[in-house]
């Protein structure tokens, strides 16, 4: 009981301070609209098909993300915070506390995106909602996990703007695929049967990288 | 008093192929303090932060008992304040709000009015209580980790350079501390200044 209750404090503290600093919800706003801006530039009359369509909502994504999650960590190690943090929690804490942060920030994050296709994008419309209800769901988990761990990795680091979406590429390959994949079949109409292998990717994904995360993250938070 | 012991066995660490210090070895009780001194560079703050749990041993290990029983991590977390220069509150907050956030996320029970009166005052911050940390002065904010450090009650307090910034009423409101937690807790020094390694009954030469 101590353990999430004081999970649940981390994550209020860190809602707190991100309303009062900004520190990353305006880096994920700023890139957001950049993004799709640019993407709508590029495209201009052109109606590019659901597959590409679901790819480029993803990609969005991905690079927002690489913009804003690290910044959990990253935010403690520039402030001088995390030693602050390793005598008040235990790792397991930190680890689940951060990971519950990233994850409500990528779901704000993939809902922000998700209205901008709609309003720009004439031909982004979702045609099977379930299908992208739960793509959407596990790919921010499955994104918020591999992002927070890595976000610890490279927060000590002092090519850390560099060295994140580079790590993070090979990590989260996999996940994109399958996201790209499923909201397509969304995006085309499918039966919610139609993407149930892709399902049960995304939810393995999400369980070995959270557990196997959550194992890591001790070695990684203490020096 | 406190039944609570510190035992530190054969730890050793090194960074890369630098050994930093090897195979340091003591224990103590409550009521006993210790100073760690040595040159710069010798490791007196690597070692501090081992003893907190902020650092892992290359080598050896550091255990709190209390009785006969082991603490774990949860409950050292509970005893145990330390005061560093490498320690930083949250600027963004108000010393209060520091204080209790911590203490949310520490699961300690927040202290009582009263205690929590006493400390900001010892300390000379209860006008400044709800101003941000970030308009708080250098020495300010080394007060403040005395606050943080003592607000939960610990019975172990570490003071990595315990008087930095500190002007002489801070300084003589940490001698204060000292004097006091050392009667009946386990008090730990790491200074360079022989007057602050004075504070403690027994000492430790690093380098």
């Amino acid at each position: 009981m101590n353990a999430i209750s004081s999970t649940y404090a981390l994550v209020l503290k860190d809602f707190r301070s991100e309303l009062r600093t900004r520190y990353a919800v305006n880096a994920l706003i700023m890139f957001v609209v950049t993004a799709v801006a640019v993407i709508m530039f590029a495209l201009r009359e052109d109606h590019p098909g659901n597959d590409v369509l679901a790819g480029m909502f993803w990609v969005v994504v991905f690079f927002t993300g690489m913009s804003g999650l690290s910044r959990s960590f990253v935010s403690e190690e520039e402030r001088g915070t995390s030693m602050t943090l390793q005598l008040v929690a235990s790792s397991t804490v930190v680890y689940f506390g951060k990971l519950l942060f990233n994850v409500i920030l990528t779901l704000a994050m993939v809902l922000a995106v998700t209205i901008l296709y709609m309003l720009v994008f004439s031909g982004f419309v979702i045609e099977t909602f379930s299908i992208f209800i739960v793509t959407v769901i596990l790919g921010s988990l499955g994104l918020a996990s591999a992002a927070t761990i890595i976000a610890a990795i490279i927060a000590k680091a002092n090519t850390r703007g560099t060295l994140y979406p580079v790590l993070s590429f090979p990590i989260l390959i996999v996940l994109l695929m399958t996201v790209m994949s499923a909201t397509s079949k969304a995006l085309d109409g499918l039966e919610l049967s139609a993407a149930y292998s892709d399902f049960v990717v995304l939810g393995s994904y999400c369980m070995v990288m959270t557990a196997g995360s959550w194992i890591f993250f001790d070695y990684v938070w203490k020096d | 008093m406190k039944n609570l012991r510190l035992t530190v066995t054969e730890v050793s660490k090194h960074f890369n192929r630098r050994r930093i210090f090897q195979d340091i070895s003591f224990s103590l009780n409550c009521g006993e303090s210790l100073s760690i001194t040595g040159r710069n560079g010798s490791g007196k703050s690597t070692l501090v932060k081992i003893v907190a749990g902020v650092l892992s041993p290359t080598r050896g290990s550091v255990q709190f008992y209390r009785g006969e029983n082991a603490l774990v991590e949860d409950d050292v977390k509970h005893e145990l304040g330390l005061v560093s220069p490498y320690l930083q509150l949250y600027d963004e907050f108000s010393a209060t709000e520091n204080m209790t956030i911590l203490s949310s996320i520490r699961a300690s029970q927040d202290s009582e009015p009263s205690y929590r009166e006493h400390i900001f005052n010892q300390f000379n911050l209860w006008d400044r209580r709800n101003d941000l940390v970030r308009t708080f002065s250098s020495g300010m904010k080394q007060r403040l980790k005395y606050i943080f450090a003592l607000y939960h009650k610990p019975s172990i307090l570490i003071l990595d350079e315990p008087t930095s910034n500190l002007d002489e009423e801070g300084i003589n409101a940490v001698r204060e501390v000292a004097e006091e937690f050392k009667k009946s807790s386990i008090l730990i020094v790491a200074t360079n200044d022989q007057s602050e390694a004075s504070w403690c009954s027994r000492r430790i030469h690093l380098g």
